[in-house]
């Protein structure tokens, strides 16, 4: 089955998604998603930033689709044409969405955990815009634990489902769902019922924000400055396929592997995550090769940089520009003013 | 020309006796044991019937879209989760003659091929539920329901659900979210409800009125119903008349009066309250457009404005509306259209789901910022603010809440910008407790 994304023909198997056949395409090309998560079936279609542009919907009906269409769930028809990154109402709506899913973040990236691996991060710096137009108070929650390992900020919340699918499919027995509606509603856990299941720490992977942290890490270091080591250990409830993150010689968090997609391909049980914190533990594999979206592959490993895609490139020429202006506006100020005697 | 509320001011139209006395079940008789199922259907296309519940699509089409593959059963659901601000004409009829909509189940049910029927009836409506739970036992005890239906070997449950009380539920696959036990979320289309609906079999969701006026199509033919209307607009509709009109209520109507006639005449509205002008209509329930006076009497090429599903979307989004639900909300010139509008907008900022970001985020945004020039706190550039965000909501959401919380805030600003305006340049006098703008030269304000 032949499709066409953004000028590139692809040939894919009957059934493939756009999102799919977009990534077999490559990271510049493949949509945005926060939501969309290939392992957990169900999931996709609630973020809207993989939007694209059916300009062509099959070859026996050229039509084009009257509304944009969320990639990750659209099915591909032979001779379906599609727009992304070349088309001006996809860019423009991705803004829109970035704006929305900012309006009530707290924007506290310089202490949260997650930055420097956040999907929503990577999503409004090649998207979004550097100002914002809202005025308006945000909408807060406190933090709340789901269970001794998991603490959970529904103020980073996007909402994106994943981890309900994850519970829902992953771990037995449903302990853990959304509860009231709209930009109020909460990701919780019924009747605050800890998660203490087996595999209920890889909600923290799937999560894209740091909405769902790893109590045993949190504020232990930036992500940018730890190790990636890919490990393994003989576990008699996981595969105990991991990334160890080690600071100096410790190994300071244990994760799941993630693709280049950012997907946890095998989940991996409580005690892995948790508890086995010593190299001793563990087999070591070699470093990590680190996904597209990371500031964590900086001055790392040379060999192992993929090279940016185009909106980041231009993004980061953008922010430059942005920058420079806050350089001036800062530093170059300040030096008119008199020091005091 | 009456058909749903020909006889609905009979007293005790509510029993299945007095029901029967007037007419009632003929066309459950009639289309069991003389008619085959798909002759039915064919009656309901050649009707035209198109759908009340706010779409307007047509009903012969929808059912036959339906998938129909061996030895899985199909379901009918009614929707009878009426929430739609303005709009209340399915709880009158549900509540007034509960046998009206049993016996369009029964038909439609019987057409569809579905043995098991449900009608999702909105929470809150605690009294019509018990109402048709009364009626679905009489119907039962008759043998209008069950197995061998008036010895014609069809069998049929009907169940009624309520609902917990949220908008979202009348969304169709919301609705079967909702219907399986599930918190209600509208489901990601395809598949659509007629190929994968309730229970993952193939379902079709219609309103209550549309199901109600199918066994008047039996009865009369389809030929009959087509003969009443204008156009695409055949048959009758409910509309729920509010707002400053000297006679609110429900009216049936022919399609294809004139809005002027609707509202000015005795026989419906009587006209606008005490000596007050029209100032501006929202035709179809609160998500579609406003339109000022002049635009809802006469579209923009000059001719009379009738009340069709055509007629009122005349001229798209600039100078039309819609007919939707039928929610006739009407105001006069002591009506301020930002306050209005913030009450619409504060409806769906709380009724959205939370499922899709630009809803869920879009349509909070967009409360707070009409609260804020309604209490006057709002900025100059509020106004194209709005209508970015609007746009940005607008065709991007997963179902159609998003557009319904857009296209009333996106309209108001278009046809009532200047109100918008002065509330931002003269807070200190639109803060005035009944302070309304009046448009020099305006229809309303002569």
């Amino acid at each position: 089955m032949k499709v066409t994304i953004d000028n590139i023909t692809v040939e894919v198997e009957p059934g493939t998604t756009i999102m799919q056949a977009a990534r077999q395409i490559g990271p510049e090309i493949a949509p945005p998603a926060m939501c969309y998560y290939e392992p957990l079936k169900g999931s996709g279609g609630k973020c809207r930033a993989c939007l694209v542009k059916v300009t062509q919907g099959s070859e026996k009906d050229p039509r084009p689709m009257p509304k944009l269409v969320p990639a990750c769930i659209t099915a591909v028809q032979e001779g379906m044409v599609v727009e992304n990154t070349v088309n001006e109402s996809v860019l423009e709506t991705r803004k829109g969405i970035v704006e929305f899913l900012l309006l009530n973040h707290p924007l506290d990236c310089p202490v949260c955990d997650q930055a420097g691996e956040c999907h929503l991060q990577d999503f409004s710096f090649e998207h979004g815009v550097s100002t914002t137009r809202t005025a308006e108070e945000r909408n807060t929650f406190e933090p709340t634990d789901l269970g001794p390992n998991i603490q959970l900020h529904m103020n980073r919340c996007v909402l994106c489902y994943r981890c309900v699918y994850t519970a829902d499919q992953i771990t037995d027995g449903r302990v853990h769902g959304v509860m009231y509606r709209g930009d109020h509603a909460e990701i919780s856990t019924y009747i605050e019922k800890a998660i203490d299941n087996d595999f209920s720490g890889n909600v923290i992977d799937v999560c894209p924000v740091g909405a769902l942290t790893d109590k045993t890490y949190r504020f232990k270091s930036r992500v940018w400055f730890s190790k990636p080591v890919e490990a393994h250990c003989s576990c008699e409830k996981c595969t105990g396929n991991v990334t160890l993150w080690y600071k100096g010689d410790e190994v300071i968090r244990v994760t799941g592997r993630k693709n280049e997609w950012g997907e946890v391909m095998e989940f991996i049980c409580n005690t892995c995550r948790f508890d086995r914190k010593k190299t001793s533990d563990w087999v070591i594999e070699g470093p990590t090769k680190v996904a597209r979206h990371s500031v964590i592959s900086a001055n790392k490993y040379g060999a192992n940089l993929i090279k940016p895609a185009f909106p980041i490139a231009q993004a980061a020429r953008d922010y430059k520009l942005i920058d420079d202006d806050r350089d001036r506006s800062f530093l170059h100020e300040p030096a008119k003013i008199e020091a005091k005697k | 020309m009456k058909i749903l509320t020909e006889h609905i001011d009979v007293p005790q139209i509510e029993t299945l006796a007095v029901y029967k006395k007037n007419g009632g079940y003929k066309a459950v008789e009639k289309a069991l044991k003389k008619m085959t199922p798909d002759e039915v259907t064919e009656e309901v296309k050649k009707s035209g019937l198109r759908g009340r519940g706010g779409a307007g699509f047509p009903m012969g089409m929808k059912w036959s879209f339906l998938a129909k593959p061996e030895g899985v059963p199909r379901y009918l659901v009614c929707n009878a989760d009426e929430s739609e601000p303005g709009t209340f004409k399915d709880h009158y009829l549900m509540w007034k003659s509960p046998h009206t909509l049993i016996e369009g189940m029964i038909v439609s049910s019987y057409a569809l091929g579905a043995n098991t029927s449900y009608i999702y009836v909105r929470g809150e409506l605690m009294y019509v539920i018990s109402i048709l739970e009364k009626a679905i036992q009489e119907a039962y005890d008759q043998g209008l329901l069950g197995k061998n239906i008036l010895g014609s070997g069809y069998d049929l449950d009907l169940f009624v659900q309520p609902g917990g009380g949220a908008y979202i539920c009348g969304e169709e696959t919301a609705l079967l979210e909702s219907l399986e036990g599930k918190r209600g979320n509208p489901r990601n289309k395809p598949p659509f409800p007629a190929v994968k609906g309730v229970w993952q079999c193939p379902t079709v969701v219609n309103n209550v009125e549309s199901i109600a006026a199918t066994s008047w199509i039996v009865n009369n033919g389809g030929d009959a119903y087509a003969a009443i209307g204008v156009g695409r607009s055949t048959g009758t509709k409910l509309i729920s008349a509010s707002g400053h009109i000297k006679k609110p209520g429900v009216y049936e109507i022919p399609l294809g009066i004139t809005v002027e006639e609707f509202i000015y005449s005795d026989e419906w509205c009587g006209g606008i309250r005490d000596g007050h002008k029209l100032k501006a209509v929202v035709a179809g329930g609160s998500s579609v457009p406003i339109l000022p006076a002049d635009m809802i009497l006469t579209t923009a090429t000059g001719e009379k404005r009738l009340m069709t599903y055509e007629s009122l979307s005349d001229g798209g989004f600039v100078s039309g509306t819609m007919l939707g639900s039928g929610g006739f909300i009407v105001m006069d010139e002591t009506t301020c259209i930002v306050h209005n509008t913030l009450t619409f907008a504060r409806f769906y900022h709380h009724e959205s789901c939370g499922q899709c970001s630009p809803c869920r985020e879009g349509t909070g945004w967009m409360d707070k910022v009409i609260h804020r020039i309604e209490h006057g706190k709002g900025r100059r550039e509020d106004i194209d603010l709005l209508v970015d965000v609007a746009k940005k909501i607008e065709g991007n959401t997963i179902c159609p809440l998003g557009d319904a919380a857009a296209w009333p805030v996106a309209a108001a600003i278009r046809h009532f910008r200047d109100e918008f305006e002065w509330h931002i340049e003269h807070p200190e006098l639109a803060t005035k407790e009944g302070a309304v703008y009046m448009r020099p030269g305006a229809s309303w304000a002569q």
